[in-house]
């Protein structure tokens, strides 16, 4: 029979943290992506590398969103649950929509794996699953029987059963199986009874949609009529690393990253890693505290300097931010923000950092922070960050989360000879005269400009001079406990951030100008408020929406914007951090919608939450 | 970068900045000053090349009298600051400057690390066991039953020897001398610089004010001959005010003392700071449990080890943005 078309699905991938969940979601993707259609991505797993096998805590999951049209979410419930055993069924149902289709590793349900998943009777058996089309397949069972001639070891036969699934999986929705197979291939290179196994596994799925019986016909979903170009799939600690090359290229400066490992950004630091060629060296520091101590020392030397981190680091790299405020030298912050406070939810995305990233230092030490909106938009907020804290020789701090991070989507790549140069020069010559008429360097002489002070390297012959975190002379940088010369440092150093709102865009207004209420977001909330606002607009309301990029400076024109809408609602991952901004910057009654549960809202939470504000 | 042609010649003067230096009168930190001011131009780098980095502490304000480029930073973080900048720019000589409070408290984790690692760098730890800064209280080098600010009742805290301390960390270069005799600080600096690596170099420093002659025992012109052991590679070890009459030997048990050499150098320890193995310098190192016994200084250790560098080119990988960009699988849309 013809596969039947669908718009869209969304399938959520649920096993235990052994199972391979992540790979066989990230594999499905990647060939939907080969495939064309636009696609969201939301993986699921929990903090302990292993937890027991067959609890709930050990589950993993990985949701897909795979379209026919443009989309901007994961999606809010999935349509096909693949549970490879109970603990999976049992923790992540209840994200499965009524009447979903829940596919089922039924050999993995027996008595023990029952009990670890606090089940008192088989769902199988009971009324558990009677909202569902469930379809049960003994995954296990099958997939040794298909490897039994390979002479693979049981154990390691029963590990290729995500194999399986994906190759069932390829099959119901129609998926190309050449770059699955090419994969295979490719990541167990030189591992041949491995790469047996899996290609083995992965037919058998695939046959057993076919053949079984079980399944009325395949579906597919046909590519996406997306722009014209060349695209890859990517997520957003891959296009933030990215970001960040790009910028040392387009500056024709040397990155240098001071990172510490730390969940969820230890990615940029493997992957900066990787480009020694592209003018990157890395560095895994011995703490936070080096991470970004190196950095600025790599900024005082001349390079593009970044450290990578989550909000416990940042914490603990405060002082050391401080000093960089201090030296006014160009340096890179990223915060892949995290369930906090202390250890938090490390796997799990929030975006509670803002009030860190405003305030967590002692003094007055403004900053600017960039706050980067979907995966692929990492790539654009990092050469941003880099461009601002080179322009204007200044510490940024990107603003990144735990779901841009290890989400993904299809990226239109970028045309790299469009992409702006970042204009940068080391001063090389003297810029004052003193009193007896000899020429002079003056390390803290100011652009008149931007308030950027001269980057004069060491290497440099005649600039000598040395900076420190002791509050200094404007002009000479002299070391001066001056009252009115600190009161006027101070003043300097906010000028300069605040100056920075002329050389950003301003805050665009998409939906209907005439609206009623306003959505003001900023970070990963990007998709689900696309999604909401695009719905109730469908439905005939009036709704604008304003998404932030810069958090400090505001973009110049945003209390003008503001000041149009009766009413403002502010989405945000935390307790309300950015509408407390807006409510003390502009004195308007900015209302937040806040999440705190370590997942992303959904677009039908917040098109509920935007409905509601009409009935206010 | 850095222009490599041969520096011009330079004195003291053209090292020294016009800033007031203000440590109080007296201290040792002068001295050190000096030393380092009418070393450089004997090494013939330049000025330009020259950077020194500093953390809190009476000893950070260092930079400040130096004509080099320099950084005075934040309490101690000197180490991992300028282990940062020595990785980004090779072409520079990178100085340490920090107290035993800024190396060995607050930044112990950062200067252990420096070390294990053998970044490029010079560390001068002036360590004059007090806190200065902070007017008084007792440090991780103070002795046992030091009465400070702090500790009324006598310090109960078992002090690090620095020397053990770097030493333990795989230092490939640790050497210790004193503030009161310049001439031995300038050769122990210009070693120092001229290791390849991290060269940690001890200084005990005197703090007239909070800590006044903590060395006085073994650094006082009429002392030192009989309280200094003066370590020389290749030599037996020996002192003593009329030369040689006392000699440093080991025991069965493995740990030294000092003996009567009197009758020659037959049994005493030969100094070899070029031993792979760090053993002996360690135990060259506990030999005095504090500056009132007969105390080593020179160059306990000084050995080859790759100094540590991140891979900078390389052939594999992608030369250029684009083909990064397009590195995984992409796909076309027409």
């Amino acid at each position: 029979m013809e596969p039947v078309d669908l718009d869209r699905v969304i399938i959520r991938f649920a096993g235990d943290s052994g199972d391979g969940m992540q790979l066989t979601g990230d594999r499905f993707t990647s060939a939907s992506a080969m495939f064309g259609n636009d696609l969201s991505t939301l993986p699921d797993f929990p903090a302990e590398i292993r937890a027991p096998a067959g609890t709930l805590a050990g589950v993993s999951a990985f949701q897909v969103h795979i379209s026919a049209q443009e989309i901007s979410t994961p999606g809010d419930q999935a349509d096909v649950l693949v549970a490879m055993n109970p603990a999976a069924l049992k923790s992540d149902l209840h994200h499965l929509r009524s009447g979903g289709t829940c596919i089922i590793n039924s050999d993995a349900f027996e008595e023990r794996n029952l009990e670890k998943a606090g089940y008192e009777s088989n769902p199988l058996e009971d009324d558990t699953l009677a909202d569902f089309t469930v379809y049960q397949v003994p995954m296990t069972m099958l997939t040794k029987e298909s490897v039994a001639d390979l002479g693979v070891k049981p154990r390691d036969a029963e590990r290729s059963k995500n194999f399986f699934a994906l190759g069932l999986l390829s099959w119901m929705y129609s998926r190309p199986a050449e770059p699955t197979l090419d994969w295979i291939g490719e990541k167990f290179a030189g591992k041949e009874k491995v790469i047996a196994a899996n290609v083995t596994a992965f037919k058998a799925g695939h046959a057993f949609g076919e053949t079984a019986e079980l399944f009325d016909h395949a579906y597919t979903v046909k590519p996406a009529e997306l722009a014209g170009g060349t695209y890859t799939n990517i997520n957003g600690n891959t296009a933030l690393s990215w970001g960040l090359i790009a910028a040392g290229q387009l500056s024709g400066l040397e990155v240098f990253l001071g990172g510490y490992p730390i969940t969820p950004a230890s990615d940029i630091l493997h992957e900066l890693s990787k480009h020694p060629q592209l003018g990157v060296r890395t560095l895994q520091a011995e703490d936070e505290i080096a991470g970004v101590g190196s950095a600025l020392g790599a900024a005082f030397g001349g390079h593009l300097a970044v450290t990578t981190t989550s909000g416990p680091g940042v914490a603990l790299k405060g002082e050391t931010i401080g000093l960089a405020v201090s030296l006014e030298l160009p340096l890179v912050i990223v915060d892949i923000q995290r369930g906090g406070p202390s250890t938090g939810l490390p796997t799990k995305t929030e975006a509670s950092d803002l009030m860190m990233a405003m305030h967590g230092r002692h003094g007055e030490s403004p900053m600017p922070i960039v706050a980067a909106s979907s995966p692929s938009q990492c790539f654009f907020a990092a050469i941003e960050a880099c461009r601002i804290a080179l322009k204007y020789r200044t510490p940024v701090i990107l603003l990144s989360d735990g779901y841009l991070a290890n989400g993904s989507e299809p990226w239109l790549l970028p045309d790299v000879a469009s992409l702006p140069e970042i204009e940068i020069e080391h001063a090389t010559e003297f810029n004052h005269t003193d009193a007896d008429g000899n020429p002079e360097f003056w390390p803290y002489l100011r652009d008149p400009e931007t308030l950027a002070r001269p980057w004069a390297v060491p290497g440099t012959p005649g600039l000598m001079h040395r900076v420190g975190g002791i509050e200094k002379e404007d002009g000479t940088g002299n070391i001066s406990y001056d009252p009115a010369n600190h009161q006027k440092m101070v003043q300097i150093r906010q000028d300069k951030i605040d100056g920075i709102a002329k050389d950003i865009p301003p805050a665009e207004v998409e939906g209907d100008a005439d609206a009623d209420v306003l959505v003001v977001g900023w970070g990963s909330t990007w998709g689900a408020i696309t999604d909401a606002v695009s719905s109730v607009r469908s439905q005939g309301h009036k709704v604008a929406r304003v998404h932030l990029h810069h958090l400090n400076p505001f973009p110049a024109n945003l209390g003008e914007v503001l000041g149009q809408f009766d009413r403002v609602l502010v989405p945000e991952m935390n307790m309300g951090q950015l509408s407390r901004m807006l409510r003390s910057d502009f004195l308007v009654d900015a209302k937040a919608i806040t999440k705190v549960m370590g997942i992303p809202f959904t677009s039908s939470e917040l098109e509920a939450e935007i409905k509601e504000a009409f009935n206010d | 970068m850095t222009d490599t042609a041969p520096a011009p010649e330079t004195t003291r003067k053209d090292w020294s900045t016009d800033q007031e230096v203000r440590w109080c009168p007296g201290c040792g930190d002068y001295g050190i000053l000096a030393a380092v001011q009418m070393m450089l131009p004997d090494l013939g780098v330049r000025r330009e090349n020259t950077v020194f980095i500093s953390g809190i502490g009476c000893a950070a304000r260092f930079p400040y009298y130096m004509n080099t480029y320099g950084m005075h930073s934040i309490h101690g973080r000197a180490p991992a600051i300028a282990t940062g900048l020595a990785l980004a720019r090779p072409d520079l000589d990178v100085w340490v400057i920090g107290g035993d409070g800024d190396f060995l408290s607050i930044g112990g984790n950062h200067l252990i690390h420096a070390l294990r690692r053998n970044v490029n760098l010079n560390l001068l730890l002036f360590n004059n066991q007090i806190y200065g800064l902070t007017k008084g209280q007792y440090s991780p080098t103070s002795e046992v039953g030091k009465i400070t600010k702090s500790t009324p009742f006598g310090s109960v805290d078992q002090p690090f020897n620095p020397v053990s301390l770097a030493l333990g960390a795989e230092a490939s270069f640790v050497a210790r001398t004193h503030d009161m005799d310049r001439k031995h600080m300038q050769a122990t600096f210009a070693r120092a610089h001229a290791h390849p690596g991290a060269a940690l170099v001890e200084i005990y420093q005197n703090c007239n004010v909070f800590n006044d002659g903590a060395f006085e025992t073994i650094t006082k012109k009429a002392n030192r001959d009989d309280m200094m052991i003066n370590l020389t590679h290749g030599e037996p070890i020996v002192f003593g005010s009329e030369g040689s009459e006392r000699g440093v030997a080991m025991k069965n048990d493995g740990s030294l003392e000092i003996v009567d050499a009197t009758g020659g150098t037959d049994g005493l320890l030969v100094h070899d700071e070029a031993r792979t193995d760090p053993g002996l310098a360690f135990a060259l190192s506990r030999l005095a449990a504090g500056p009132s016994e007969p105390t080593p200084v020179g160059v306990f250790r000084a050995i080859e080890r790759p100094v540590y560098m991140p891979v900078t080119g390389s052939s594999s990988g992608h030369n250029d943005l684009a083909s990064l960009l397009s590195s995984g699988a992409t796909w076309e849309v027409e």
